[in-house]
């Protein structure tokens, strides 16, 4: 739809709070401003310019790896970083890491899209699959075990996989396109299952300094009704300024893992959006209060160390991967679901962060891992 | 009244996968105006073929559904209040899918 089609509704046209001279086209939720397009761009794209500056997310020449899913926050998060590392000279090479978890009609349509942005935004891409790394894709996995317990294996298989990936791509960090929506959320099921190793960890917009790879959210401020938006309003813009269409136009994937839906993560969501309706700030204000935990000293943290097998981080003897696969391998699947650490009992699949599943309510395999 | 409707991140889903729907919605016998939320009962009776409790709760969308009126975010033209006019563009984008 072009500029000239677009009519103000009859309650009267507001005016940007930004320039005060083109209407408003737009609510933001973080402050409440009402600014049209414009200046939405500006705004939205200096933000993360702040929030990657501020927190020292990246070094001049440092090579960054964006976990890439075809979904609409890595897609614009690949875009902005793209852009803001050419305006603002940050020096980095920036790569897209995709993860192939084989699942037909799902990961593979996605994956067309992470293709289509390599091209569009120039970036090269390396994408890794679950086959290759280990022996079996989610299709096999599920034909094995079923719909119970599936998005265990997806969600432990991916967060080793991208750091395999961004090993192979000799990266020095990992960028996630985690937004503050998904923070809150995950500060909010961290609380319900009384994770406290997570919960302390979740909000830090830096983790893993220790480990291999590093991996940053530089989203971690940004509302998802504007990453939601950003992509859309080029959209609109298409006819207008046809010439830059093509590159301009981010186009993202969103269908649904055709696996299991995670109920929980999907209520904590739901919770998250009723708030957000009646007061916006709620998003910032608990990603705030998961920041100012204290964990006491007296809490028994797991310790970290390295596993036996592949010599991935690992708290136990084995990493879950290894304790995962072993089963499959072993055609005993329930290895390592519903094991023994007290009350985590039988909530695995449904409390794990990067569960691969998801109907409408839910989030996507995209790129949750914390 | 002709309006343009469109659904995106998701939500062409529970309309058989279209996204572009030209529909014809008048107001109801004795109104005058037809209002963002006549247009919503009128989506749901006419446009979504299953689990419309993705698309509504309430009488309005459901929380994390973006709705945009002409290119206009709806927070800023009244939600459910927004009146409508012949060749209105409104496109319902859902944020609750998708990483």
């Amino acid at each position: 739809m072009g500029e000239a089609e677009v009519k103000p509704k009859k309650a009267g046209p507001v005016q940007c709070s930004i320039c005060s001279q083109r209407r408003a086209a737009l609510k933001r939720p973080k402050t409440l401003e009402q600014i049209c397009r414009e200046c939405f761009y500006a705004v939205f794209e200096e933000e993360i310019h702040r929030v990657v500056v501020d927190n020292q997310l990246f070094k001049p020449g440092e090579r960054i790896a964006i976990g890439a899913s075809g979904g609409k926050d890595s897609t614009v998060l690949a875009y902005v970083l793209s852009e803001l590392n050419r305006r603002h000279n940050y020096g980095l090479d920036l790569f897209l890491l995709s993860v192939d978890e084989g699942i037909t009609g799902y990961r593979d349509d996605s994956l067309e899209t992470v293709k289509r942005n390599e091209i569009q935004y120039g970036l090269p891409l390396k994408v890794v699959s679950y086959k290759d790394l280990y022996g079996w894709t989610m299709d096999e996995i599920v034909k094995m075990i079923g719909l119970k317990n599936n998005c265990t294996f997806c969600g432990v298989f991916r967060r080793q996989a991208l750091d395999r990936g961004a090993a192979m791509l000799k990266v020095d960090k990992l960028a996630t396109g985690h937004n503050a929506d998904d923070i809150a959320e995950t500060v909010l099921l961290n609380i319900l299952r009384g994770d406290i190793a997570r919960l302390s960890r979740c909000t830090s917009i830096i983790t893993g300094e220790d480990g291999p790879i590093p991996r940053c959210k530089p989203f971690k401020y940004t509302y998802e009704k504007e990453i939601v938006i950003y992509p859309y309003s080029f959209l609109q813009n298409l006819n207008r300024i046809y010439t830059y269409a093509y590159f301009k136009r981010l186009d993202y994937f969103s269908t649904e893992c055709i696996y299991s839906p995670n109920a929980y993560r999907g209520f904590a969501r739901e919770f998250i959006k009723d708030l957000e309706r009646i007061r916006p700030r709620a998003i910032l204000d608990i990603i705030r209060s998961g920041e100012k935990f204290r964990i006491s000293t007296s809490a028994k943290m797991p310790e970290q160390g390295t596993c036996e097998r592949c010599g991935y981080i690992s708290s136990q003897k084995w990493c879950k991967a290894c304790v995962l696969l072993e089963g499959l391998n072993r055609g005993l699947p329930k290895l390592g679901i519903g094991r023994t650490r007290g009350l985590n009992n039988g909530l695995e699949c449904d409390t794990k962060q990067s569960n691969g599943v998801k109907n409408i309510q839910s989030k996507q395999c995209g790129t949750l891992d914390f | 009244m002709q309006l343009t409707l469109e659904f995106g991140g998701g939500l062409e889903l529970l309309c058989e996968s279209v996204k572009i729907h030209s529909v014809n919605v008048d107001p109801q016998v004795g109104e005058e105006k037809l209002t963002m939320k006549d247009l919503l009962s009128w989506v749901r009776a006419n446009l979504i073929k299953e689990r419309p409790e993705m698309f509504m709760k309430g009488d309005s969308v459901r929380p994390g559904v973006l709705v945009l009126v002409n290119d206009c975010d709806w927070e800023l033209s009244g939600q459910l209040d927004t009146t409508l006019e012949e060749k209105d563009v409104i496109v319902f984008i859902s944020t609750l899918h998708g990483g």
